[in-house]
């Protein structure tokens, strides 16, 4: 009896809220987040977190020699909460609001005008997150960008001129980078054609040629594999490369690093979704499938070629695979995904095993190799597996509100702007950074130095006491 | 007195702790120290970069004895430090002048 009562209330109130504000309701409606939305929105910035430290400081300080162990840890370490700071200063406001193409406004400067009701637009209509959750997700990336970086030319530069480095390219590689990428409107500009063409103008400069970068495969990771590239070029080779021992102290940590990046990556990919739904259920089984796929490729090339299968290997394998999965995890299937991991565990580990040396740069612990080739065959493969036809969910039209005819040719020359872009722009910024750190600090610690390790000399502790 | 330096490969330790114990030989010392001998080193594989590993990992064993127990001791090493293959390792002799206990003062055989 008690139940009837509630529900004739709710009917009454529900009817007469109807009448009251029925003109209203048109014109105003206040969007709110999803507390299921929020909380994953939590977790999954918690996990990128982790990626970044403990896990890339510990799979890449795993790959260094014990001398230099402290030295790696600490530049991602600080690097990351550099960023954290910065993000919030002024990155996320030239990366998220509406500028031109290229950057946003200065907007949001200092998170100016975000309060805990302000809500970010999610990739479906209606449907909004908390904007400080957004901004705090976001933030990861722009922190562990910078930090993939460092691997390129681990072992012999300054802390000093990599965190001067670092504020260089965070403003004018990654800002710009992301802007262009992941910046527009939201799916509720996208009433009609017309409104939708004028809310196109206003995204990003990539996202108004058509590119497809779900979760960073340009943004993040060739952005980061070619500024490692560059640095690499720029500084020179270790002291003893190639005549001396320089072989990773400690595979061990480097297996848990690998580990807890590929637990994290499932807040990368599944959290660039925005939402908990159907979509970000598919986004985890792509990401999981494609480094598990990458992972069998890697070992099972190294085996046959090399004759052993390595632990580092295996784990190498992992993150070619996530890097590869990471443009594609919102458009490719389950079998694209696995394919898509076949191809870049066994182009990867070409490219640090033997392009490498045919070219003759040390690229320390594979930045470039990894996440620089890895990242150009994920998001030129994007446009393969997003394909319909090949088990892909093609690309949403939020004008017509299904899903739009798919040309994978057309598709595959905007991932080739979006690629030859993010090369040529982060190529130049990272070229004068390095260049102008050069004249300002130097780059390069001493040779005695280098002989001694970073941890003592720069850092003045070291990693183990035997 | 002798002090008898024994390099032997790292998992055969016990079996030395063990047989020396049996004898009577009431302390010894370990390190574990690295080198190279007639046993070749190998090769490791990181990511295509190839390191030759010259040096190998051995344990070394000091221990002092009275003159009377060095050929006994000598022998129980041997023996069961022994693979037969390249790398069992070497044992070194040689004389000792002097031996002191620093808790009691006490020199020569009696302090061993």
């Amino acid at each position: 009896m008690n139940y009837f009562l509630k529900i004739l209330t709710l009917i009454a109130i529900s009817s007469f809220a109807g009448i009251t504000f029925a003109d209203e309701a048109a014109a105003v409606v206040a969007p709110v987040a999803q507390k299921g939305d929020t909380a994953w929105m939590i977790v999954a910035t918690i996990l990128v977190i982790l990626m970044s430290i403990p896990g890339l400081a510990l799979f890449y300080g795993g790959m260094v020699r014990a001398k230099n162990m402290l030295s790696v840890l600490m530049q991602v370490f600080v690097i990351f909460s550099l960023m954290a700071v910065l993000w919030a200063l002024y990155g996320y406001s030239i990366a998220f609001t509406e500028g031109n193409a290229f950057v946003g406004g200065f907007g949001k400067l200092f998170l100016l005008g975000i309060t805990p009701d302000s809500m970010a637009a999610t990739f479906s209509k209606g449907v909004y997150v908390p904007e400080y959750i957004y901004v705090a997700f976001q933030l990861t990336f722009a922190c562990i960008t910078p930090a993939l970086i460092i691997g390129a030319f681990a072992e012999r530069v300054k802390f000093s001129a990599i965190l001067v480095f670092m504020v260089i390219w965070f403003t004018f590689a990654y800002l710009p980078m992301a802007h262009m990428v992941w910046y527009w409107a939201g799916p509720d500009a996208y009433t009609d054609a017309s409104a939708g063409e004028t809310a196109l103008a206003t995204a990003g400069f990539l996202f108004q040629k058509g590119a497809l970068d779900f979760a960073g495969g340009t943004v993040v990771h060739i952005n980061a594999g070619i500024a490692g590239l560059v640095g690499c070029l720029v500084i020179g080779k270790r002291i003893g490369y190639k005549k001396e021992s320089l072989a990773p102290h400690s595979v061990t940590m480097t297996m848990i690093g690998a580990s807890l990046l590929w637990v994290g990556w499932f807040g990368f990919n599944v959290g660039s979704n925005l939402e908990a739904n159907g979509l970000s259920a598919l986004v985890f089984v792509n990401t999981l499938l494609a480094s598990a796929a990458a992972t069998l490729a890697w070992t099972g090339a190294e085996w046959v070629v090399r004759g052993k299968p390595s632990m580092l290997g295996g784990a190498s394998g992992s993150i070619a695979g996530l890097v590869a999965i990471t443009p594609a995890c919102g458009w490719a299937g389950p079998m694209g995904s696995i394919a898509l991991g076949i191809v870049v565990g066994i182009v990867c580990f070409w490219a640090v095993t033997s392009l490498k040396g045919m070219i003759g740069y040390d690229d320390s612990l594979d930045a470039f190799g990894v996440h620089g080739i890895g990242g150009i065959i994920g998001a030129l493969g994007t446009a393969v597996v997003a394909s319909p036809a090949l088990g892909g969910t093609g690309v949403w039209d939020y004008v017509t509100n299904s899903v739009a005819e798919y040309s994978m040719t057309t598709q595959l020359i905007s991932q080739l702007w979006a690629v030859g872009v993010c090369i040529i722009w982060s190529g130049t910024v990272s070229f004068i950074a390095f260049k102008l750190v050069d004249i300002l600090i130097g780059l390069r610690v001493s040779e005695e130095v280098e002989r001694e390790g970073l941890d003592i000399s720069e850092h003045g502790e070291t990693a183990y006491h035997h | 007195m002798k002090l008898i330096t024994a390099i032997v490969k790292p998992f055969k330790l016990d079996d030395v702790r063990e047989a020396l114990s049996d004898l009577g030989v009431s302390g010894v010392t370990v390190t574990e120290v690295k080198g190279f001998g007639r046993q070749k080193g190998h090769t490791e594989l990181y990511r295509g970069a190839e390191y030759v590993v010259d040096f190998l990992p051995k344990a070394k064993i000091e221990v002092a004895v009275a003159d009377q127990l060095v050929s006994q001791a000598v022998e129980a090493i041997t023996r069961v430090a022994n693979t037969g293959k390249i790398g069992d390792g070497k044992i070194f002799v040689t004389n000792l002048e002097q031996v002191v206990r620093i808790r009691t003062g006490e020199t020569g055989d009696e302090a061993l």
